[in-house]
C-alpha cells in the first residue's frame, strides 16, 4: 500500500489552500530553478528513467514523446497541456486542477524546458468554469511571484496561458485540441506529420495530460528511482484512480500502478455494493475500453499491460463499477449514446456507425431485435474500429465489443424473452 | 453529432461591454500575432454570458469581425461546439449529465426533478428563470450523480435535493454548490481514507477553503451570472 509521503497530490480532496504560499509549503515550486540549472536533457532523461507513461490513456512514454521535438529548429515550440478531461468515469484533472494548480504550473514549466518551449497552453473543459477561475488564478499567482513569465526568478522564459474548449469530447485527442486551440472545429489532422514536427501553428508541439505534467516536478525532486520503485516494472510509480457507480463510497485516490483491482474497491471505496459477489462487471478505464467479467476482476491488476493481456485497457483509470442489478445492455448503450453525440462527423464509419450501433444496442436493450443482429454488429464494430483518422472509432467500438464478448447470454436471454412473450391481448389474434 | 440551428429570432445588434471589450483585447494577445483567431472560444463564451445564456446572430457577426474572421468560420463552431446555446435559456440553466456513471446512480431521477419543478425539457419556464436539458459526461463521476447550474457544478444529488435546489434558486437564495450530502469534495463519503499523515503537509497550515472548492470569487452570489 502506498505511503502518505509517496503521494504526489497532496492535496487531492481540498483540505488544505491552493494558493501559492499553502502550494509552496506542501513542496511546490521547492528548488524549480536547480532542476532547470540541470539542463534540457537531463530532465528528459530522468524522466525517462522514471519509467512514467502518458496518463492521459495511451500510456506512451513520457521522456520519449518529449525527445521527438527537434533541438534547432528555427520555428517556435509549444508545450500544450490537455485539460479536455471528458472521458466518461474520469475526473482526476479536475481535482488536480482545482485543489493543486501549482503542481500544474511548475510541470509544465519543467516540460517546456526540457523540450526548448517558451509558451504553453493550458486547454481545459469549458464546462470546468470554476476550476478554470482558479487555475487563471494560480497562474496570475506564479506570474506575480515571478516564478513564470520573462526573465523569471527559475532562469527560462516561460509563458503560460490557459485556453479554454466548449463542449466537444473530441477536443481530448491531441490533433483535435490544436485544431480547436487554432480556433476551428475540434476535428482531428491526419497523421503523420506528428504534433512533434508539426502541431500548434504548424510548430513542434507536444501534447500532455495534466496528471502526466503535474507528476513531473515530484519526479525531478525525489529522483527517477524513486518514481520507478513504485508500481510494477513498464508500469511505474503512482496513478490516480477514480472509483464510481455502484461501490458504497464512490471516490479518488492515488495508489501505486498495478494495485490489484479488488484491493482498489474494497479499500478505498467501500467495496461493491452489496458485497464483491454482487459485482457483475467493471469497466476499468474510463467508458472507451472493454469492460472486465466479475470473475476477471478477482484478481486483475491496475496496470496497463495486465488489462490489455485481459483485453481492456488502464485508459484513464476511470473505474466504473456494475452491480447486478445494472441493466449492461442499457448501460453500454448509453456510452454508445455518448459516442454518436461526440462523433466530430469527419469520417464517414464514425459518423454514421456510431448512431447506427447506438440504435441497434437500444432495440437490444429492449429485447427488440434477432439473434444473428448480435453477430452483425459485432461485425460493424470491426469496420468503425481502425478506419478513422483519430481513436473515437476505436472508443466507440471497443465498449460494444466488450459487452458482446463478455456478456452475449443476456443480450441472447433479452432477445429470447421478447420473442417468448405473449401477444398484449390488445393485439386481435385473427380478423374477426 | 448533433443539429444545431440558430434562433428563429435574433435581436438588431450586439456589442461587447466596455469591461467585455477590454478583456477581448487583452485575450487576442495570448496568441501569436496573426493568430487572433485561437480566441474565438473565449470571445463567444463571453458573449454567450453577456447575452444572458445563448449566443445570438449579431454576436457572431461581431466576433468574426472583431478577429478577422470569416463569418462562416464563426458560424461553424458556434455549431460544433455544443456549449454554445443557440436558443435563449433560462436564467438559471441546469444541464444533468446523464453519461453512464451518472446513469448507474440515478440521473433519470435527476431528470424526474427537472420535469416536475421546471417543464419539458429544452423549454424555458413560464417565469423564465429556468430550463433543463441534458448533457454528456460533465467530468464529476465519483460524484454522480450531478447538475452543472450555470457555472457551478451540484454533486451528490437526489431527486429530493435537487428539486429543493430549484426551489430555493426560484425563491433568489443562494446555493453553494459542490457535493450536496456534506462530504468532501472526491473523497469517500465517510472522510478521506489516504493522506491522513499530517507530517507530509510539513509548514502548510492552511485548511480548508471557505465555499465550493476554493472557487475564485467567494462573495460571487450563486450560481453566477447568466
Amino acid at each position: 500500500m502506498l505511503q502518505d509521503q509517496d503521494r504526489i497530490f497532496k492535496n487531492l480532496y481540498g483540505l488544505h489552500g491552493w494558493q501559492l504560499p499553502a502550494a509552496r509549503a506542501r513542496g511546490a515550486w521547492d528548488g524549480t530553478k536547480d532542476i532547470i540549472a540541470r539542463g534540457h536533457d537531463a530532465i528528459i532523461e530522468e524522466v525517462k528513467a522514471s519509467g512514467l507513461r502518458g496518463r492521459g490513456g495511451a500510456g506512451f512514454p513520457t521522456g520519449l514523446k518529449w525527445s521527438f521535438m527537434p533541438k534547432d529548429d528555427p520555428r517556435p515550440s509549444y508545450l500544450a497541456v490537455n485539460a479536455d478531461e471528458s472521458e466518461p468515469g474520469t475526473c482526476k484533472d479536475r481535482e488536480i486542477m482545482r485543489h493543486d494548480p501549482h503542481l500544474l504550473i511548475e510541470g509544465a514549466m519543467l516540460a517546456a524546458f526540457a523540450m526548448r518551449a517558451h509558451v504553453a497552453y493550458i486547454y481545459i473543459r469549458g464546462e470546468f468554469i470554476a476550476e478554470r477561475e482558479i487555475l487563471e488564478a494560480a497562474v496570475a499567482e506564479a506570474y506575480e511571484a515571478r516564478l513564470v513569465g520573462k526573465n523569471n526568478l527559475n532562469g527560462w522564459d516561460f509563458d503560460v496561458y490557459v485556453h479554454h474548449g466548449a463542449g466537444a469530447y473530441i477536443c481530448g485527442e491531441e490533433t483535435a485540441m490544436l485544431e480547436s486551440l487554432e480556433g476551428k472545429k475540434g476535428q482531428p489532422r491526419l497523421k503523420p506529420p506528428f504534433p512533434a514536427n508539426c502541431g500548434l501553428y504548424g510548430a513542434p508541439t507536444t501534447v500532455n495530460n495534466v496528471e502526466t505534467i503535474a507528476s513531473v516536478p515530484d519526479i525531478m525532486r525525489r529522483g527517477a528511482s524513486w518514481f520507478a520503485g513504485l508500481g510494477k516494472p513498464n508500469n511505474t510509480g503512482t496513478k490516480l484512480y477514480c472509483i464510481s457507480g455502484h461501490v458504497n463510497e464512490p471516490c479518488t485516490v492515488e495508489e501505486e500502478m498495478g494495485i490489484p483491482l479488488r484491493e482498489l474497491l474494497e479499500k478505498y471505496a467501500g467495496g461493491v455494493r452489496g458485497g464483491w459477489d454482487n459485482l457483475l462487471s467493471v469497466i476499468p478505464g474510463g467508458s472507451s475500453v472493454p469492460c472486465l467479467t466479475a470473475q476477471e476482476c478477482d484478481d486483475v491488476t491496475m496496470d496497463f499491460d495486465a488489462l490489455k493481456a485481459l483485453g481492456s485497457g488502464l485508459g484513464t483509470a476511470g473505474i466504473i463499477v456494475m452491480d447486478k442489478s445494472t441493466d449492461i445492455i442499457r448501460a453500454i448503450s448509453r456510452i454508445s449514446y455518448f459516442y454518436k453525440h461526440e462523433s466530430c462527423g469527419q469520417c464517414t464509419p464514425c459518423r454514421e456507425g456510431t448512431g447506427w450501433m447506438w440504435r441497434v444496442l437500444e432495440r437490444m436493450a429492449d429485447g427488440n431485435a434477432q439473434r444473428h443482429e448480435i453477430d452483425m454488429l459485432f461485425e460493424v464494430t470491426k469496420q468503425v474500429e481502425g478506419h478513422t483518422i483519430c481513436a473515437l472509432g476505436d472508443a466507440a467500438a471497443w465498449p460494444i465489443q466488450g459487452l458482446i464478448k463478455n456478456f452475449r447470454h443476456i443480450i441472447e436471454e433479452r432477445i429470447d424473452a421478447r420473442a417468448t412473450e405473449p401477444l398484449s391481448p390488445s393485439v386481435p389474434e385473427a380478423a374477426e | 453529432m448533433s443539429v444545431r440551428r440558430l434562433a428563429a429570432e435574433q435581436p438588431d445588434d450586439f456589442v461587447f461591454t466596455p469591461e467585455n471589450l477590454e478583456w477581448a483585447q487583452a485575450t487576442v494577445q495570448k496568441y501569436p500575432e496573426g493568430r487572433q483567431a485561437s480566441a474565438v472560444i473565449p470571445l463567444l463564451w463571453r458573449a454567450q454570458v453577456q447575452n444572458g445564456g445563448w449566443v445570438s446572430e449579431p454576436a457572431l457577426r461581431y466576433v468574426a469581425e472583431m478577429l478577422g474572421m470569416a463569418y462562416i468560420r464563426v458560424y461553424e463552431i458556434v455549431t460544433f461546439y455544443t456549449m454554445f446555446n443557440l436558443q435563449p435559456v433560462g436564467r438559471y440553466y441546469v444541464q444533468v449529465c446523464g453519461t453512464t456513471p451518472c446513469m448507474l446512480n440515478g440521473s433519470e431521477d435527476l431528470k424526474e426533478a427537472c420535469r416536475k419543478h421546471i417543464g419539458p425539457k429544452d423549454t424555458v419556464s413560464d417565469d423564465g428563470k429556468f430550463s433543463w436539458t441534458e448533457v454528456e459526461c460533465l467530468g464529476a463521476c465519483v460524484n454522480a450523480p450531478m447538475v452543472q447550474i450555470n457555472k457551478y457544478y451540484y454533486e451528490d444529488l437526489t431527486e429530493e435535493s435537487l428539486g429543493k435546489i430549484i426551489e430555493r434558486l426560484r425563491k433568489g437564495e443562494s446555493v453553494p454548490p459542490g457535493p450536496q450530502d456534506g462530504r468532501q469534495g472526491c473523497a469517500p463519503k465517510s472522510g478521506p481514507n489516504t493522506l491522513i499523515d499530517s507530517s507530509i503537509y510539513g509548514a502548510d497550515k492552511s485548511g480548508p477553503e471557505p465555499g465550493y472548492a476554493g472557487t475564485s470569487d467567494s462573495k460571487a452570489k450563486m450560481p453566477g451570472p447568466y
